[in-house]
């Protein structure tokens, strides 16, 4: 954290529990705008948390969204415990999914969630291994 | 125009009543929520076949006007009362999305 950090927004997500998936990132959305922040990129970052979210959901056995603030840029901390991710450089091609046919009946598993999350953001880092999974994204304001 | 109004003139089912005024700006039709999360804009409404509780957060985080469900699939009633928390209008059909989207762009918005 430098001088430059305003704030952090901490969410714990709960594995496979659809009914409230999207409240952290609806959380967000709602500060960021009360503070006025640039409604381009409170979508971006809507954006972002979601798909975040929901991966923590449905991938995971839990873990936290954090959405930390600074004067000129927001980060999205996105870490899990679980089993990983095998190939990232497949799971960063659009369209690929592990997600359960169970899932993608509800409409989620499009193999679109972290190509999106790439898409939309300035910097995007991801790191897995077998304990589980974080991801850190940077959009500049 | 008003949510009783929008149903009436499309021939919709108003899933519960809100003294909303719509205002439609653009229509995106999908079932995939990744793919409605980074195509559908502010103030557009979703023509899907999904019913359950998580497309009310999908129509939330994007400030979607509505969120019309076809092919008169049943709503879920955790997704009405989501919804009703939201204030974000649903309305169903037993219609084709295809033929909700035609009504839209003949009612004007392209």
């Amino acid at each position: 954290m430098t001088e430059n950090f305003l704030k952090r927004y901490s969410f714990n997500i709960v594995a496979n529990d659809f009914i409230n998936a999207g409240k952290a990132s609806s959380a967000i959305k709602g500060n960021l705008k009360s503070m006025g922040i640039n409604a381009h990129i409170v979508r971006r970052i809507a954006i972002i948390s979601y798909e975040a979210e929901i991966n923590i959901v449905i991938h995971s056995i839990g873990g936290q969204l954090h959405c930390d603030l600074y004067h000129d840029k927001i980060v999205i901390t996105s870490t899990d415990v679980g089993p990983g991710i095998n190939d990232i450089e497949m799971a960063m091609t659009e369209g690929f999914s592990t997600a359960p046919e169970s899932v993608r009946e509800l409409g989620f598993g499009a193999g679109m969630g972290l190509p999106n999350m790439k898409k939309y953001s300035d910097d995007f880092k991801i790191t897995s291994g077998s304990k589980g999974t974080e991801i850190v994204i940077t959009i500049f304001l | 125009m008003k949510t009783v109004e929008f149903a009436q003139n499309l021939n919709l089912e108003l899933l519960f009543s809100t003294d909303k005024d719509m205002n439609v700006e653009g229509v995106y039709v999908g079932d995939l929520l990744s793919i409605v999360m980074a195509k559908a804009k502010q103030n557009y409404a979703w023509i899907t076949i999904q019913t359950h509780i998580n497309i009310v957060a999908v129509a939330d985080l994007l400030d979607l006007s509505c969120i019309i469900v076809v092919e008169n699939m049943e709503v879920e009633e955790e997704t009405l009362e989501k919804a009703k928390e939201l204030d974000i209008p649903i309305f169903k059909t037993k219609e084709s999305a295809y033929s909700v989207a035609c009504n839209l762009f003949k009612m004007g918005i392209k």
